[in-house]
């Protein structure tokens, strides 16, 4: 019994460490790339998911209509964030980071309100997609089967963005602008475009993640600034800019908080918060991150 | 920071005329005015406590509202929990502020820009973990309701104070203790020291490089602001009948962010006429509309796009160009 206990927190762990991968990857590939904290970034992954429901709404029809709207509310989100990089963050890169640290909270402001506006304040939810909603056992647990999906994709995405980033041209040039921006610039690449690129991909990620979540969440206003603390301390403990870091710190912090909870009831937040910390004093620039 | 200008301008004394026009607020104005006057003064000590790090130490604190939010409740906790007075209360908040700055700072000023907002977040969220758990002593998510006011018999030996509201006595005394708390900050920044932080801000290697030493001076200025902030908080516990965790949470430290870049960080005055206008436009926005977020999103990015230099930045350079035009150049 008790180790099909714990087996049970340690999978509820990694569903919660890779929903947080998924979000946390993009704020990590823009602070490693552009050395801006995107406050945002969970902004964009708030209006992914509202996104969602109202193309859910459009397709209400379409039995399967939960991947095509979650796809266009990835677009969505991607577009946006093309609009912002391009009309406002673009203006203040050579600026001291506080600007950029503010303006990415006007946005969290503005885009709170504004999804207050278009949809209300109450609770909207999304249904399972279809051939996702029941569950199988395992070890003799119960494990929903969208768990089991998200849990899958995590490592995919994963793999995935290595690829991206070691194997292409793309990948190589992103790498460079995160190593060096002035000898890039000077080679002739456009690293504006990178930077608008790399700020479309990570809005993308926001934004898929906010669709993906409301089968097992509720959409709710406040969800924005609850979910950007949680991947900001991934991106710390796994060191910023750093996709590895932020898969392996995501899952860290998935299980601090699935068996914090059985050392230290009611004060598992505080101990994920107490690892940040220590992190922060001992490695800053976190445990796969390198020294800046 | 620039001079007071030499002119008949400069020899007014424009802080004690401010003051004594802040002291009228409970007779001339309603209830609500004091309410908010109140708000404006506490508010203004806050974001001069932050200021001390943002403009003249050139330090990009994400977690100011940790100090505040600990002084609000070592005060509380001593007043409503232990029935200590408020003389004992209220420097404690400052201490206990201060020492949980020196704990925190030590570790922050290690790291320089981005990482160090990004630890003063981590440590502010931390505090707002504890503030919001820990039923036993902060009330948890209940936090502390109805703090009592501090006993404010003696005002009435002061002829014209006997018919006040207690509400309208704090007023009156958070209003000298900011007037006395900003004196000793504004002392603080004009002093050698504070010369020494402005150095730092400016160029820290050239500043290490004539042999200070740029952590400690850092480290002293971020307990200074913290436990200033503890102070405003203690204030603002009482002011505001209860501590809540709410006041502990990220976004707070953004508004005093806000409110100081408003104002205009580059000066001294700056942060309180930000507080100022950021209570009022509130206050009249509110009355129109609920997205009052949206309104200060959107004033925020008027600040960084146009208008760099907040209120008193804008108002010195207007001024500076209308002498311009006035006096001829070679006068």
């Amino acid at each position: 019994m008790a180790a099909s206990f714990l087996f049970s927190q340690f999978m509820g762990g990694l569903t919660t460490a890779m929903f947080l991968f998924l979000i946390a990857s993009g704020l990590s590939l823009v602070f490693g790339v552009m050395r801006v904290l995107n406050f945002a970034h969970g902004s964009f992954y708030m209006i992914g998911a509202y996104l969602a429901w109202q193309a859910m709404q459009w397709l209400h029809p379409l039995a399967a209509g939960f991947w095509p709207a979650a796809l266009l509310a990835a677009l969505g989100v991607a577009l946006l964030g093309a609009i912002v990089e391009r009309l406002l963050l673009r203006h203040l890169y050579g600026r001291e980071e506080l600007y950029q640290l503010l303006l990415t909270y006007a946005l969290v402001l503005i885009l709170g309100d504004v999804a207050k506006f278009i949809w209300g304040t109450g609770q909207l939810s999304v249904s399972t997609p279809p051939g996702l909603g029941g569950s199988i056992q395992i070890l003799g647990t119960t494990q929903p089967l969208y768990s089991l999906f998200i849990i899958a994709l995590g490592p995919a995405i994963a793999v995935a963005g290595w690829l991206v980033l070691n194997r292409t041209g793309a990948g190589r040039m992103v790498r460079a602008a995160s190593y060096d921006r002035e000898m890039l610039d000077a080679l002739g690449a456009d690293v504006g475009l990178i930077y608008t690129g790399m700020f479309v991909v990570s809005s993308f990620l926001a934004g898929l993640s906010g669709a993906l979540v409301t089968p097992i969440e509720s959409i709710v206003p406040g969800m924005d600034v609850l979910i950007i603390v949680q991947a900001f301390i991934v991106v710390v403990i796994g060191g910023m800019g750093s996709l590895w870091g932020t898969f392996w710190g995501s899952v860290i912090y998935g299980q601090v908080l699935a068996f914090g909870i059985l050392i230290f009831p009611g004060f598992s937040l505080f101990s994920v918060f107490a690892l940040m910390a220590v992190i922060l004093i001992v490695r800053p620039w976190g445990l796969f991150g390198r020294p800046v | 920071m620039p001079r007071r200008g030499s002119g008949l301008i400069g020899h007014i004394p424009w802080t004690l005329i401010v003051f004594l026009l802040a002291s009228t607020v409970p007779w001339l104005g309603s209830r609500y005015d004091t309410f908010l006057a109140g708000q404006i003064v506490i508010d203004a000590l806050f974001a001069v406590s932050l200021n001390l790090l943002l403009g003249t130490t050139g330090l990009v604190s994400f977690g100011h509202v940790a100090y505040f939010g600990v002084g609000a409740y070592v005060c509380g906790i001593l007043m409503k929990t232990y029935g200590m007075p408020f003389i004992v209360a209220f420097p404690a908040a400052g201490i206990g502020a201060g020492v949980f700055a020196l704990v925190s700072g030590y570790f922050c000023v290690r790291l320089t820009k981005i990482y160090f907002a990004m630890l003063t977040l981590a440590f502010s969220q931390i505090i707002w973990a504890i503030c919001y758990k820990w039923d036993a002593v902060t009330g948890g998510d209940q936090g502390l309701p109805e703090i009592p006011y501090p006993n404010l018999d003696w005002m009435s030996v002061i002829p014209g104070l006997g018919e006040l509201t207690d509400s309208a006595r704090f007023y009156l005394l958070t209003l000298a203790l900011v007037a006395v708390s900003l004196a000793v900050l504004r002392r603080i920044v004009r002093s050698p020291f504070g010369r020494m932080l402005t150095t730092i801000r400016d160029n820290p290697e050239r500043a290490a490089f004539i042999g200070l030493n740029v952590r400690a001076y850092q480290l002293a200025a971020f307990v200074i602001a913290g436990a200033f902030a503890g102070l405003a908080g203690a204030l603002y516990g009482i002011f505001s009948r209860g501590v809540f965790a709410d006041y502990v949470f990220w976004s707070k430290s953004a508004e005093v962010i806000i409110m100081t870049i408003l104002g205009g960080m580059d000066y001294f005055w700056g942060p309180p006429v930000g507080a100022m206008a950021l209570v009022w436009l509130n206050q009249q926005i509110t009355d129109y509309t609920q997205y009052w977020p949206f309104v200060l999103g959107s004033l925020l990015l008027l600040l960084l796009f146009v208008f760099p230099g907040g209120i008193v930045g804008g108002l010195v350079a207007g001024f500076r160009l209308a002498r311009r035009r006035l006096v001829p150049r070679n006068a």
